[in-house]
């Protein structure tokens, strides 16, 4: 079996492995080729050792696998406890997979200080597998906001002009959420006497305990989603972060906050989710709505695919509370179980694609130095590899049929008509918006006559590029074509989630 | 305190403050050997001093403690909580002493009373904290008060330092004298000067008394002023801002123990049954020092200056575990003043590994760059100040982790969101330091000084905040046995 590598401890590793590289890689200051390729040894690496967290993971059980369990702090009963269910271990992979596109994206156009970009990847990369492992609330903040040091760093030195405006206010606006979850699960562990997850959702709570509770996650979660009104630090820090720290920002770091919810708010307080549903349900569709609008007026490419980010997200936290209403009409959890699999196939394509077209933009970037719409226009022309590709992910955005981006989206427009039809309308308009800014952004920048000199010159992609758009387009088009094995993966999680969502725990 | 005097009685206890009496000779044949020395040779007393502070803490380890022992007529007190503080204070004083040799040579002020009056105030520290009586108690708060004064205005020929010795004497005395008016209504109020004594006077009904609450107030004044915490904190900028940063870092660590330890002592040792009363008191000091303190440290330009009112803050929280009343709440408070403590020497340690030569290296933006200049060591100030911010897995943020849980112990759930709502404040300055390091280029491309042994143990004490963030376990686990 697979959870036998290692002596069973295969997460530990996929944890421990690339933070401790990134240390040995920031000693390498003085040495960038070898800096590099060891960051690429390690990223590789943990990607491979995902792979058997994949293949040996059992579909049929909601139960936590691949289980480590130590004692750590014993004075406040936190235990180094980790695991993966149908929910975090796709997460996992897209983390994994993720990096090492980076690792590759950033290999010639990290102009100083290399050794500590390669290597504050790798730190994050290791961070964030923690945050999806980790099952135990205390492990969880560590790694949660640990995690917000190295971006801090990457925004701050390899960042554009605004940067350090731009990674305060990221840093802030995230700190302040996290500490409210703090204070909440400190009020959980004193009742509960443990830090343990499993104990905070067996735990009893009365109402009002739990709509504070859910509120302090909220502050946490909706922050890092990000949900409207608490969206601005976004467009600021993908518009400044470097190409990598974007593509981590959009592909990962976004789902944090929607796996926020459905580890912690849904789980732990189900009864305040119930009836705080239609606040969600709103800033999600304001989200897809008024950014979807936001978003067409955009004249930076990166600050457009923020906003595109913000209105996507809002379609997952949308199918992560549309199923409560469906459960009121027929009493079953079919409504809830559609919206929460939608929610979590939305996640992972969107963390394809946005990540894809970040590095499009990228991969432009780095020939014309500018993010300027205005600066494009014609590239299909000398370009025509790179166009084809950026023409995939934004139809994958906008929703097309036969790409991933299809898949999340209709799983929630379907829950959300058996809710409500008007919500479905609305959250049908997003796909009338995406499609709008999406293509409208590609009809400006890709096709037309070329527009001026240093359009003209631009080269195609080299091999490096082509490797690593390429590879993602195959996973969009894969996801898109044959989400069955990934909806497999989740099903007995999201069931069992599900059910617990229905069992009222003031009764308890 | 007993009425006869009982010589045999006291013989018998001076065993148990066998540490104190050590360092008192030690200290003493310091000050006559350092007059024999050259300058060339005066590196010994700060070697003698150094050896000293270990063998007393091999002292402090070394003395068996199964319960609290009160001993010299009720004077004197050991107890875990006391070997504790006391070696950490012996450590503290140890890394301050090497941190500061190289900087005393620059400046040429590496004089033996820097180190002897180092070491007194370290006897009254280690007196402080083993007080069993408010006698002791203000003796030992004395003794290291007046060696601070003196060690500030050390440096003859700075204008600044002989400033903030004469405003540091000034208020530290009228502060002393609150105190004192306040132990003298307490001892009027419940007739004993032993604290067990008064404990046990308060617990028996006198707690309702209002005469004891304005005795709670003036002492509260008092312990507020020694730590610093708002409205009392007037002096802690100026002082930290002009003394010579030697003494900097020896007020901001050690003497901070000790006004721990003093807070210990007179409120839940001595006034634990009306706790009621002085809990309200210190909610207000608490709240005001972590509002005031955050939110002016924004504004300072001066590291030594953003350091003061970062302590002011940081006291906040302390006082956050204290104010609980709780054993689990002074468990909390005492975890996080060692790890301010151990945090603070290291960002004044690297205060002073910066400085050279006519540069004292306290200016903001004297850590721009610092990346570029020296990558290890803008990771070590990077980890203390996410420590200070109080940013996972750093030490910092299980100390804030135990005083929020200490307050929500008690339902004061309102007090944990201001609590965490100003460490966000906080959050800001600590990464401005971060953002100077990291984000801007250098100013000047002069090396980083400092002898080896500096270098090794301000790494050491950086990693310390690293490591234990990582593993608190044990730390925790002190504490925990300390105040039980």
């Amino acid at each position: 079996m697979a959870n036998l590598m290692f002596g069973g401890h295969l997460l530990s590793v996929l944890i421990w492995l690339p933070v401790i590289g990134g240390v040995v890689v920031l000693g390498l200051n003085d040495r960038p080729e070898l800096a590099k390729w060891l960051s690429l040894l390690v990223s590789a690496l943990a990607l491979l050792l995902s792979v058997p967290l994949w293949s040996g993971f059992a579909t049929g059980t909601a139960a936590m696998q691949f289980i480590e369990r130590a004692p750590w702090i014993a004075t406040i009963h936190s235990e180094y406890y980790i695991g993966v269910d149908g929910i975090s271990m796709p997460l996992i992979l897209l983390t994994t997979f993720t990096t090492v596109l980076i690792v590759i994206a950033g290999w010639t156009n990290v102009a100083k200080r290399v050794a500590q970009y390669f290597a504050a990847f790798l730190i994050l990369e290791g961070l964030m597998i923690g945050v999806f492992a980790a099952l135990d609330g205390a492990l969880f903040y560590v790694f949660w906001e640990a995690m917000l040091i190295p971006m801090f760093i990457i925004i701050g030195i390899w960042g554009g002009p605004r940067r350090v405006y731009a990674t305060i206010k990221f840093f802030l606006y995230t700190f302040v959420g996290s500490l409210l979850m703090l204070v909440a699960l400190i009020y959980m562990y004193l009742k509960s006497g443990s830090y343990e997850l499993a104990a905070f959702q067996r735990l009893p709570l009365s109402l009002a305990e739990q709509t504070f509770i859910f509120l302090a996650f909220f502050a946490a979660f909706a922050v890092k989603v990000p949900m409207f009104p608490v969206h601005t630090w976004l467009p600021d820090a993908h518009v400044e972060a470097p190409t990598g720290g974007s593509v981590v920002l959009a592909a990962i770091m976004l789902k944090m906050g929607g796996y926020g919810f459905l580890r912690f708010s849904l789980p732990i307080a189900p009864d305040a989710s119930r009836t705080l549903d239609w606040l969600i349900i709103a800033l999600s569709l304001i989200a897809v709505v008024y950014i979807g609008f936001v978003a067409l007026v955009q004249t930076d490419m990166k600050k457009l695919i923020a906003y595109s980010s913000i209105a996507h997200m809002g379609f997952v936290t949308l199918g992560m509370f549309i199923g409560f209403q469906i459960a009121a009409h027929t009493g079953k959890t079919s409504g809830i179980e559609m919206g929460l699999d939608g929610a979590l196939v939305q996640m992972l394509s969107h963390g394809l694609v946005s990540g894809a077209l970040f590095l499009s933009v990228g991969v432009m970037y780095d020939r014309v130095h500018s993010r300027e719409i205005s600066a494009y226009g014609g590239v299909v022309n000398t370009m025509p590899k790179f166009a084809a590709f950026m023409v995939l992910f934004a139809l994958a955005n906008s929703g097309l049929p036969g790409t991933s981006g299809f898949v999340g989206e209709f799983l929630v427009i379907l829950a959300s008509f058996k809710a409500n039809v008007w919500y479905a309308f609305l959250a049908g308009t997003a796909l009338v918006l995406g499609a709008a800014y999406t293509l409208w952004l590609v009809k400006r920048v890709i096709f037309g006559e070329v527009a001026n000199a240093k359009v003209a010159a631009l080269k195609d992609l080299n091999g490096r590029e082509f490797l690593v758009l390429g590879v993602l387009a195959a996973a969009v088009l894969l996801v898109g074509v044959w989400p069955a094995p990934l909806l497999d993966v989740m099903r007995a999680t999201t069931q069992h989630l599900a059910e617990q969502l229905l069992l009222s725990k003031v009764a308890l | 305190m007993n009425a006869t005097f009982n010589p045999s009685l006291y013989n018998a206890g001076l065993v148990y403050a066998r540490p104190e009496i050590f360092l008192t000779i030690a200290a003493c044949a310091i000050l006559m050997l350092d007059l024999m020395l050259t300058d060339a040779q005066r590196r010994w007393t700060g070697i003698l001093s150094v050896i000293s502070l270990g063998i007393t803490a091999v002292l402090v380890v070394g003395q068996p403690l199964s319960t609290r022992i009160v001993a010299l007529g009720g004077l004197f007190e050991l107890d875990r909580m006391a070997q504790v503080l006391k070696v950490v204070t012996l450590l503290t004083v140890a890394v301050v002493f090497v941190y500061s040799t190289d900087y005393l040579k620059r400046r040429a002020i590496f004089k033996g009373e820097y180190f002897v009056l180092g070491l007194f105030a370290t006897l009254g520290a280690m007196v402080l904290i083993s007080a069993g009586s408010l006698i002791t108690l203000y003796l030992g708060l004395e003794l290291m008060s007046l060696s601070l004064y003196a060690m500030v205005a050390f440096d003859r020929d700075s204008g600044i330092a002989a400033e903030s010795a004469i405003k540091y004497f000034v208020l530290g005395s009228m502060a002393s004298g609150t105190l004192l008016y306040g132990m003298s209504i307490i001892y009027g109020m419940t007739g004993s000067l032993e604290l067990a004594g008064i404990a046990n006077a308060v617990g028996a009904g006198f707690g309702a008394n209002l005469g004891l609450v304005f005795g709670i107030a003036f002492l509260i004044v008092g312990v507020g002023f020694k730590f610093g915490a708002v409205p009392f904190h007037m002096w802690i900028p100026d002082v930290y801002e002009g003394s010579p940063t030697c003494v900097t870092v020896f007020i901001g660590t050690a003497s901070k123990l000790a006004a721990f330890a003093l807070a210990m002592r007179l409120l839940p040792e001595a006034l634990g049954a009306s706790q009621a009363d002085w809990t309200q008191m210190l909610v207000v000091l608490s709240v005001l020092s972590m509002a005031i303190g955050n939110i002016v440290a924004i504004a300072q330009f001066n590291l030594k200056r953003m350091l003061a009112y970062s302590t002011i803050s940081h006291v906040g929280y302390v006082l956050l575990g204290i104010l609980s009343g709780t054993a689990q709440g002074y468990q909390a408070a005492m975890f996080y003043m060692i790890s301010y403590v151990v945090v603070a020497a290291g960002a004044f340690g690297m205060i002073l590994l910066l400085a050279r030569q006519g540069f004292e290296a306290d200016k903001l933006e004297d850590f721009k760059g610092l990346n570029a200049r020296s990558p290890w060591f803008a990771g070590m100030m990077a980890i203390l100040m996410f420590s200070l911010a109080g940013v996972p897995p750093f030490i910092g943020f299980w100390a804030k982790l135990g005083v929020i849980q200490a307050v929500l112990g008690v339902q004061l759930t309102w007090l944990a969101v201001v609590a965490v709502l100003f460490s966000v404040v906080g959050a800001y300055y600590y990464l401005r330091v971060v953002k100077l390091m990291y984000f801007d280029e250098p100013g000047d491309a002069a090396a980083i000084g400092g002898s080896t042994l500096m270098r090794t143990v301000l790494s050491a004490n950086a990693l310390l905040v690293l490591g234990i963030g990582i593993y608190p376990g044990a730390l925790l686990l002190l504490c925990q046995r300390a105040l039980q």
